[in-house]
C-alpha cells in the first residue's frame, strides 16, 4: 500500500518523505474529483451538466468510504526524516471523526444543491468544483500537524467558500455577502499568519508537537513574541468558528448565500474553525493554557450569550427570518462548542472529545434544519418563520422532522441526543472547575429554548388560510375546514433524501446516544 | 400474592413503560384488516382503549406478582447500560412507593381512554388524540418506574409535549395561551431541575437512584446537597404545584378537555411529589433538612390560599368556573402532600403518599363530573349552572347529584373515605416533625393546615348546595330542557374511582402496608 519515493541520495540523510497514499486519500480524492468535474464541465453541453452533480456526490461518498480502512487510526505520513515522530499529516481517531463529519456534511450539502444546480440557479461546473475544493481543504485540516499545512488547509477550505457565497447569479445581496465574508476572513487569516510567523520565530519549528515542546523553554527575551504569536494565531480560527466578536459576518452571509451553502458554512465551516482551534490549543500551545484557557472561556460565554440574544430578537415575519434565526442560533451553538476547548486548558486535553461529540450532533440536526429550510424556500422564497405556519398540515413528515431537529438543537426531549450532547459539554465545564461557565451555558440553553420552541409551535398551528376560513364560517363548522387548500408541490428527491437521512440519523442517535457520546469519554489523540 | 417468575415480572414492567409508546406509533398507522371497525375514528379510539387496557392488565398482574412481604425491595428490576459516557443506565423497578402510583396511573389512563371512546372532545383527528394520550401514558408510567436520575428527567419531560397538544388542540377557550403558559412554566422548572440532577450525578459519579439512596447523600457535601435540593425542588414544585408557583395550573385546567384535566390533576401533579419522595428525601437529606421548613411554610400557605381562592369562586356573582375551582382545590390538596413530605418523618411521608393516591382518585372523579356537567350545560360557570336557586341535580338527575356530593365529601376529607387518611397523617407528621426540624414552626403549620381543612369543607359544601340542591322546577335560562342522568359509559368510567375511594378509606392498610416499609428504608438510607 505504501508507496515509497526513493531517490539516489545517501541513506539516512534523505530529505524526501514517504507518502502513505491511503492515509491521505480521504482528503485527496475530493480535490481530484474537483479537477475532473471542472474539466468535464468544458466538454458537457447544458443537458449533460446534471451528471457533474452526481459525479461529485459519488466522489464524496467514495471519500467517506475511504475512511473505513483507516479506522484503526494509527497512520501518519509526511514525517520528518530526522524526527519520525514529527509528522505533517496524521490520521488518528480525531482526524477520522472530523473528516467523517466534514465529508458527510459536504455530501449532504451536495444532495441539497443538486436540484438548484439542475434548475440553473447555480452555475453547475464552477459550483461543484468550488464545493469539492472546499471539502478537500476541510478534510485536510484535521489531519494537519504543522502550522503551515494548517494555514494552507484553512485557506483551501475558505477561499472557495467566498466564491460559493457569491455564486447566486444577479443577486446583489449574494455578492455583497461574499464581499463581507471575504474581507473579514482575509483579515483574520492575515492576523493568523502573523501569529504563526511569531511562533516560528520563537521556536524555530512548525510541527505542532515540536512547537509544544519548544514553547516550554522559550528564551526570556522571546517570551512576549511567543505569547503574541499564540494569541494572534488563535484569532484566525476563532473567526472561522464565528465566535464573538468575529461573528458579525454570519447573518448577512447566510442570508446572501444559497441555502445549502449556508448550511455548509454553519456546519463544515464551523468544523474547520474549531478543529483548527483544538489543534493549535491542545496540541501546539498546551504550555500557554493559562492564556488561551480563560480567553476561550470568556469567548465561549460571550458567543453563546450574544448569539442567543440576537436569535431571540428575530421577528418572525421579517424577510429571511428563518435563515437569520438559524444563523444566530449557530453562533450560539458555536459558544457551546468552545466550552470543552476552554475546559481542556484547566483539566486534560481529552475534554475536547465533548466538542467532537457535540459537533457531530450539531452537524446532523443543523443540516437537517437547513434541508427543511431549503425545501420551504422553494415555495416561499422570503423564508420567513411565519411561512412555516401550518407546515404540519401541508407536509406532516417534513414538519415533524424539522420539529425534531429544533428540539435537538434546543436539547429538549424527545431530542434526546441534543440533550445529552449538552450534558457532556456541561460536564466538561464542571469537571474543569468552570462553574460560572456552566451556569452561563445553562441560562443560555433556557433562553434558546424559547425561540426554538416558538418556531416549533408555529409548525403545528393551523395554516393562516384555514384559520381565516374558519373564522368566516360559523363556529361548529370550524373543525372541518383544516384541510389544505392546494396539494403541495412535489418534493425533489435529493432534498427529501437529505431530510430523511438526517432525520433518521437524529432519531437513531436519540435512541443510542452512545454512538456519538463515546467520543466524549475516550482519548482521540494517540498518547 | 401470586408467584410470578422474575423474568415475567421484568417483562411486565418493561411492557408497562414501552407498551403505550409502541401503541402510540401503531395508532398513527392505518388499522390492519379485520380491525377496521365501523370507521377509522372508531378503530383508533378502540385501539386506545385496547392498549391502555392491556397496560392496566399488566399493571394489575405486576401488583399481584409483587412480593408484598418485602415492599421496600425494588422488584421487577431491569438494569441495562445505555450511555456509558455518562454512566446512564436503563434501570427500571418498582417498590411499595411507586407501585400504587403506577397502578393508579394505568387505571386513570384506561378510564380516560374509555371515556373518550364514547365522548371524544371536539378537535382535530382522533388519531392524533389517541397517539398523544398514549405517549403521555408512557411518560408518566416511566416517571414512576425508572431508577436513574437522567431517565427520570427524560420521562418527566416526555409528558410536556403531548399535554401541550392536548390542551392547545382539544381544549376550550383561551387554550393557546394556557397551553403555552403550561409548557413555559414546567420547562423553566425542569431545566433548573436538570441542573440539580447533573450536580448530584457529576459530584457523586452515578445517576443511579438506588445507589444514591443507599448512600443517603454521604458522598455529597452539604453545599452541594443544599444547591441540588433547591434546584430539583424548584423544578418539582412547579409541577406539583406549590404556591406561589401554581399560577399555570388553573388556566391549564380550565382550558384542557375533560380527559386532559383528569390526567393533569390525577397523574401529572403526582410526578412532582413523587420526585420529592424518591429523589430529594433519600439523596439530599441534609439539604432537604434545611429547606424543609420553607417547603412546609409554602405548603401551609398553599392550603389556605387554595381554599380561599375556591371560596371566592363559589360566591354568587363571582363568575366562578367549576374547573378552575377544582384546580385551586388541587393546590390546597397538594399543599397537604408537600407538608407531609416536609416533616421528613415516616408518618408524614406515608400520609403524603396516601394523599397523593387519594387526590388522584377523587380529583379525577371530580373533573370527570364537572366535564359531564359542562357537556350537558355547555358551560362550567357556577353562576350560570346554579341560576337563582341552584342547579337542582338531586331533583333533576339524582344519580349525578349523588355522585357529585360523594366526590365533594370525599375531597373534603370525610373519615371513612380516601381523602381523610392522607391529610390526617400529614398533619400528624407535622405534630412531631423529624429531629432537627423546628417543632414550634411545624406546630404552626399544622394549625394552619387544620384550619385549611375547615375552609375546604366550607367551599365544597357550598358547591354541593349550589349545584346539587335547588328548586328542580325553577329552571334557569341556561339549563338544558332535558337533563340526562349518568350515562352507561360514565358509570363505567366513574365506578372504579368511587369503589377505590371507599376501599382506601375503609381499609387504609392496603396502601400503607405497601408504602410504610419502603418509606422507612428511604428515610434511613442504607441503614435499614
Amino acid at each position: 500500500m505504501t508507496a515509497l519515493l526513493t531517490t539516489a541520495a545517501g541513506p539516512g540523510a534523505s530529505l524526501v518523505q514517504t507518502v502513505d497514499w491511503l492515509a491521505i486519500a480521504p482528503a485527496t480524492l475530493p480535490a481530484v474529483v474537483a479537477v475532473v468535474v471542472l474539466i468535464a464541465d468544458l466538454f458537457l453541453d447544458r443537458r449533460g451538466k446534471p451528471v457533474l452533480g452526481w459525479i461529485s456526490i459519488a466522489g464524496l461518498a467514495a471519500s467517506l468510504a475511504l475512511l473505513l480502512p483507516l479506522r484503526s487510526g494509527d497512520r501518519s505520513t509526511f514525517c520528518l526524516a530526522d524526527a519520525p515522530t514529527a509528522c505533517s499529516y496524521t490520521a488518528d481517531q480525531f482526524t477520522l471523526v472530523i473528516q467523517f463529519l466534514v465529508l458527510a456534511g459536504a455530501l449532504l450539502t451536495a444532495l441539497l444543491s443538486v436540484t438548484g444546480a439542475r434548475e440553473g440557479s447555480l452555475p453547475a461546473g464552477e459550483f461543484w468544483f468550488l464545493l469539492l475544493s472546499s471539502a478537500a481543504g476541510a478534510a485536510l485540516l484535521p489531519a494537519s500537524r504543522d502550522l503551515a499545512t494548517l494555514i494552507v488547509a484553512l485557506e483551501v477550505a475558505s477561499l472557495p467558500a467566498f466564491a460559493l457565497v457569491g455564486l447566486r447569479r444577479g443577486d446583489r445581496l449574494s455578492s455583497e455577502a461574499a464581499l463581507k465574508f471575504f474581507l473579514s476572513s482575509v483579515t483574520a487569516t492575515a492576523v493568523s499568519l502573523l501569529g504563526v510567523s511569531f511562533v516560528y520565530a520563537a521556536t524555530g519549528t512548525l510541527h505542532l508537537t515540536q512547537v509544544a515542546d519548544r514553547l516550554e523553554e522559550v528564551p526570556a527575551q522571546l517570551d512576549t513574541l511567543a505569547m503574541a504569536g499564540v494569541a494572534l494565531t488563535l484569532i484566525g480560527f476563532a473567526f472561522k468558528t464565528a465566535a464573538v466578536p468575529f461573528h458579525f459576518w454570519v447573518p448577512d452571509t447566510y442570508v446572501g448565500a444559497p441555502l445549502p451553502i449556508a448550511g455548509y458554512l454553519s456546519v463544515v465551516g464551523k468544523a474547520v474553525g474549531f478543529t483548527g482551534l483544538i489543534l493549535v490549543t491542545v496540541i501546539a500551545f498546551p504550555s500557554y493554557s493559562d492564556i488561551w484557557g480563560p480567553a476561550l472561556a470568556v469567548l465561549a460565554a460571550l458567543t453563546m450569550t450574544i448569539g442567543n440574544a440576537a436569535a431571540l430578537r428575530q421577528a418572525p415575519d421579517r424577510a429571511h427570518s428563518a435563515v437569520r434565526l438559524l444563523a444566530w442560533s449557530s453562533v450560539g451553538q458555536a459558544g457551546y462548542l468552545l466550552v470543552p476547548i476552554a475546559a481542556a486548558a484547566y483539566s486534560e486535553r481529552d475534554a475536547i472529545g465533548s466538542t467532537v461529540a457535540y459537533a457531530l450532533m450539531y452537524a446532523v440536526v443543523n443540516l437537517g434544519a437547513f434541508a427543511v429550510a431549503a425545501l420551504v424556500a422553494r415555495t416561499a422564497p422570503a423564508n420567513r418563520i411565519s411561512d412555516y405556519r401550518g407546515l404540519y398540515a401541508r407536509r406532516p413528515l417534513t414538519a415533524l422532522a424539522l420539529a425534531f431537529f429544533l428540539l435537538c438543537l434546543a436539547g429538549l426531549p424527545p431530542g434526546i441526543i441534543g440533550l445529552f450532547a449538552k450534558v457532556v459539554v456541561f460536564q466538561s465545564a464542571v469537571d474543569a472547575g468552570l462553574g460560572w461557565l456552566a451556569v452561563v451555558m445553562a441560562v443560555n440553553v433556557v433562553v434558546a429554548l424559547y425561540y426554538y420552541l416558538q418556531w416549533t409551535a408555529v409548525l403545528f398551528r393551523a395554516p393562516k388560510a384555514a384559520e381565516e376560513a374558519a373564522a368566516a364560517t360559523t363556529a361548529p363548522a370550524a373543525t372541518a375546514t383544516v384541510t389544505p387548500t392546494a396539494a403541495p408541490a412535489r418534493i425533489p428527491v435529493p432534498i427529501s433524501v437529505a431530510i430523511a437521512v438526517t432525520g433518521v440519523v437524529a432519531v437513531v442517535l436519540s435512541g443510542a446516544p452512545e454512538a456519538v457520546l463515546r467520543y466524549a469519554a475516550t482519548s482521540l489523540f494517540p498518547q | 400474592m401470586i408467584d410470578i417468575s422474575p423474568s415475567v415480572m421484568q417483562f411486565l414492567l418493561a411492557f408497562i413503560v414501552a407498551g403505550p409508546l409502541l401503541g402510540a406509533l401503531a395508532a398513527l398507522l392505518p388499522p390492519p384488516p379485520g380491525l377496521k371497525g365501523r370507521s377509522p375514528e372508531q378503530a383508533v379510539l378502540r385501539h386506545g382503549v385496547t392498549v391502555t387496557g392491556a397496560v392496566l392488565a399488566a399493571a394489575v398482574a405486576l401488583t399481584l406478582g409483587f412480593d408484598h412481604d418485602t415492599p421496600a425491595r425494588f422488584q421487577a428490576t431491569t438494569d441495562i447500560s445505555w450511555i456509558q459516557a455518562l454512566n446512564v443506565r436503563i434501570h427500571l423497578g418498582v417498590d411499595g412507593i411507586s407501585l400504587p402510583l403506577l397502578l393508579m396511573t394505568a387505571l386513570l389512563f384506561f378510564l380516560c381512554a374509555l371515556y373518550s371512546y364514547f365522548k371524544l372532545p371536539a378537535g382535530p383527528s382522533p388519531k392524533a388524540f389517541v397517539s398523544l394520550l398514549l405517549v403521555l401514558e408512557s411518560g408518566t408510567l416511566a416517571t414512576f418506574a425508572v431508577l436513574d436520575l437522567l431517565l427520570f428527567f427524560l420521562a418527566f419531560e416526555m409528558v410536556l409535549i403531548p399535554m401541550y397538544f392536548l390542551i392547545a388542540r382539544w381544549g376550550g377557550d383561551q387554550r393557546q395561551a394556557a397551553a403555552w403558559r403550561f409548557i413555559l412554566f414546567t420547562l423553566l422548572g425542569s431545566v433548573v431541575m436538570l441542573l440539580g440532577l447533573l450536580l448530584i450525578g457529576i459530584n457523586s459519579g452515578t445517576f443511579d437512584m438506588v445507589a444514591l439512596a443507599t448512600d443517603n447523600g454521604r458522598e455529597l457535601t452539604y453545599t452541594t446537597q443544599l444547591v441540588a435540593a433547591a434546584a430539583i425542588g424548584l423544578g418539582l414544585a412547579v409541577k406539583t404545584p406549590m404556591w406561589p408557583l401554581h399560577s399555570w395550573l388553573p388556566d391549564a385546567h380550565t382550558a384542557a378537555p375533560t380527559v386532559g384535566s383528569v390526567l393533569l390533576a390525577g397523574v401529572l401533579l403526582k410526578m412532582g411529589t413523587y420526585g420529592f419522595v424518591r429523589i430529594l428525601l433519600p439523596v439530599t437529606p441534609d439539604g432537604m433538612q434545611t429547606l424543609a421548613p420553607y417547603l412546609a411554610a409554602f405548603a401551609a400557605v398553599g392550603i389556605v390560599y387554595g381554599s380561599l381562592a375556591c371560596l371566592a369562586l363559589t360566591r354568587k356573582g363571582a363568575k366562578g368556573d367549576l374547573k378552575r375551582l377544582i384546580a385551586y382545590s388541587s393546590v390546597g390538596h397538594m399543599g397537604f402532600v408537600l407538608l407531609g413530605i416536609a416533616t421528613m418523618t415516616p408518618t408524614g411521608v406515608n400520609g403524603a403518599l396516601f394523599a397523593n393516591i387519594a387526590h388522584g382518585l377523587i380529583t379525577g372523579l371530580l373533573f370527570f363530573m364537572v366535564g359531564a356537567l359542562k357537556d350537558r350545560w355547555g358551560t362550567s360557570d357556577l353562576d350560570t349552572l346554579a341560576g337563582a336557586t341552584g342547579a337542582a341535580l338531586y331533583g333533576r338527575a339524582p344519580r349525578m347529584g349523588a355522585l357529585l356530593a360523594f366526590a365533594a365529601v370525599a375531597s373534603l376529607g370525610l373519615p371513612g373515605l380516601a381523602g381523610f387518611w392522607g391529610e390526617m397523617l400529614a398533619l400528624f407528621g407535622a405534630f412531631e416533625p423529624a429531629e432537627g426540624l423546628s417543632r414550634p414552626a411545624f406546630l404552626t403549620f399544622m394549625a394552619i393546615g387544620a384550619f385549611g381543612t375547615l375552609l375546604t369543607a366550607a367551599y365544597l359544601l357550598i358547591v354541593v348546595r349550589r349545584v346539587c340542591m335547588g328548586d328542580p322546577h325553577a329552571r334557569p335560562d341556561a339549563a338544558p330542557a332535558v337533563l340526562a342522568d349518568v350515562h352507561g359509559y360514565e358509570f363505567a368510567a366513574w365506578t372504579p374511582l368511587v369503589a377505590l375511594t371507599v376501599l382506601a378509606g375503609l381499609w387504609p392498610a392496603i396502601l400503607l402496608g405497601l408504602t410504610d416499609p419502603a418509606v422507612q428504608k428511604l428515610l434511613a438510607g442504607g441503614n435499614a
